[in-house]
């Protein structure tokens, strides 16, 4: 079996859930007894190559042409495609990034095959490769496995591995192998314009020891000062999840999630915050995570420490009085 | 412009699940259901783009009878007419066999622009939209905050992560994953819902498209997560949690 791991960059700089998918791809092979090939692609790309090529690689393949400097669905599906057909992998692994939703399952339809997206782990049973992914906005887990005859396409979620568990190559590196794209410009149908940030970062989230996170369960905009109050109690920043940031209850630069910041704070405390995935992947790697919530069932106290199950507007006031006791005494 | 947006009917946001056993999906008796959140966001988009340039928008859902009353919302709230693809086994199709009976029952329909959500709610497979388009052989483009329409064109904001945006352009007729966020969904009035009554939704048995199945991936089983963390459950009155909440994490955890 062959594997080929692509890599996501973007101006020559990495994405680096790439090396996360990098070590899932590591141990599929091991696993499974396959080779690993990783792949670049993009334009004027040589030295990203080079670095990869310096994990334990069986070889990397370069994929450049001017007209994949910029990323396009129609570019890179059809890049991808040609090195399919070329290099014949059977499982085409990808992180699994915004870019990657956008083409990847183009990718697959264009060769007849089908794409197990957002996967956060896998497991080899009786020589079956078993996919879990989660549905119902992580309420559920579920065991996907491809049927029909490879090249399979799988992605794997930010933060499902351990990107510095990358198993490097004791010595030398693995050879670059270049592959020859084929691309017209009348092919790219989308025209990608200039890239740009909305509005200036008024806060540093990534910097707060402590964040206080706000969910829907907030409910309304006039109970977001409670939660402010606390962070501040706890020396920290208020923070939430999307809903509450494209309600506009709190501007854009406090979101925590896929579209927003990832966070590694010391405490991070999720209040009415569910846990939906796009959500965890932002904050899961906080040293503690205290959630309230009324489910007892909600996603959040699968990652969290400490959990209570309870109405937040009865236990932020406790909590509030309680630290306000403590520090007067 | 003539608009289709693909609207899939969910079980509701606090429906407590319950998996049948052996099985991928949910029991549904007992669950109330409700359009795809981020479907509604597409409608909405869908709605101000026909006021804005004229033309009809089409809901168009696949799943079991109750999808119609998804349907039904999208006409109450301002879509002209509806196609239900029916087919009660819905949830065990793989991705690409959806989004091939979705290209099959609208190939006729000429429209402009598809629309759908970002992802639904409960499977998440997050590919119907990106699968349509190559399928029917269109461009898309994905995770849209922004719809500037010409007669030939859209020009799109998309969505990058960590909170960059990027402008493209994209020729018509095209496919758009529209994010969450995008606009405030507007409620269906009770004018809207009264007018929903004679509008007309045409229904198709999926079966009868004459997709042939080729399936590529299976869903085995659902299940409820193993935890990843143990989480201690604090319990007691919301003052005694909160007490040894902050107990534990001055004196245990250590992080205040």
């Amino acid at each position: 079996m062959n594997i080929l791991l692509l890599t996501e960059q973007r101006g020559g700089g990495w994405n680096n859930v790439s090396f996360e998918t990098l070590v899932a791809a590591q141990k599929i092979a091991q696993d499974v007894g396959a080779t690993l090939s990783g792949a670049v692609i993009g334009d004027g790309v040589e030295a990203l190559a080079n670095e990869l090529s310096g994990y334990q690689l069986h070889e990397v393949l370069l994929m450049e042409h001017p007209l994949l400097k910029e990323y396009t669905p129609d570019g890179f599906s059809i890049a991808l495609r040609q090195t399919i057909e070329k290099t014949k992998p059977d499982l085409l692994l990808l992180p699994h990034t915004y870019q990657v939703r956008d083409f990847a399952p183009k990718l697959a339809a264009s060769i007849s095959r089908g794409m197990i997206g957002d996967a956060i782990g896998y497991r080899h049973e009786n020589g079956k490769l078993i996919f879990v992914r989660q549905m119902f906005q992580g309420r559920t887990a579920a065991d996907v496995v491809f049927q029909g005859e490879p090249p399979w396409v799988a992605s794997f979620q930010a933060g499902a591995f351990r990107a510095d568990l990358a198993a490097r190559r004791p010595s030398g590196h693995a050879p670059i192998q270049p592959v020859r794209v084929e691309l017209k410009a009348e092919q790219i149908r989308t025209k990608p314009l200039e890239r740009f940030r909305e509005a200036k970062q008024a806060v540093d989230l990534t910097q707060a020891p402590v964040l206080v996170s706000v969910g829907r369960g907030i409910k309304a905009p006039e109970n977001i000062p409670m939660a402010e109050k606390l962070a501040k109690l706890l020396g920290g920043e208020v923070s939430a999840s999307r809903p509450i940031c494209d309600e506009g209850w709190l501007p854009m630069d406090r979101q925590i999630g896929s579209s927003g910041q990832t966070v590694t704070p010391k405490l991070y405390l999720a209040l009415g915050i569910s846990g939906a995935i796009q959500h965890v992947v932002g904050m899961k790697g906080a040293r503690t995570i205290a959630a309230i919530n009324k489910d007892q069932n909600a996603p959040i106290f699968e990652v969290a420490d400490y959990g209570i199950v309870g109405d937040l507007f009865e236990i932020v006031p406790a909590l509030i009085e309680e630290l306000e006791k403590t520090k007067a005494g | 412009m003539k608009v289709g947006v693909c609207v899939k009917q969910v079980p509701a946001k606090d429906a407590p699940l319950s998996i049948v056993n052996g099985s991928a999906w949910i029991r549904e008796s007992d669950i109330g259901f409700e359009m795809n959140e981020p479907d509604s966001f597409a409608l909405e988009e869908a709605l101000r783009l026909k006021e804005k340039h004229g033309g009809e928008v089409v809901a168009i859902s696949m799943g079991p009878e109750r999808a119609k009353q998804t349907i039904k919302e999208a006409l109450a709230k301002g879509a002209e007419r509806g196609i239900h693809i029916s087919d009660p086994d819905f949830f065990k199709l793989d991705p690409l066999t959806s989004a091939r009976c979705f290209a099959r029952a609208i190939q006729s329909h000429h429209f402009d622009l598809i629309l759908t959500g970002l992802q639904s709610e409960d499977q998440g497979f997050g590919q119907t939209g990106v699968l349509l388009a190559e399928l029917l052989g269109w461009p898309h483009a994905t995770i849209i905050m922004a719809i500037e329409a010409t007669d030939t064109r859209l020009k799109l904001k998309r969505e990058l992560e960590a909170g960059w945006f990027q402008w493209v352009e994209v020729p018509l007729p095209a496919v758009l994953t529209i994010q969450s966020g995008i606009n405030k969904p507007r409620y269906a009035t009770l004018k809207g819902i009264m007018a929903a009554k004679k509008k007309e939704i045409s229904t198709v048995e999926r079966t009868s498209l004459g997709v042939v199945e080729l399936r590529t991936q299976q869903v085995e089983r659902i299940y409820v997560p193993q935890k990843s963390k143990r989480t201690e459950f604090i319990t007691g009155s919301p003052k005694e949690a909160a007490a040894k909440l902050i107990e534990r994490l001055r004196h245990e955890a250590r992080v205040i």
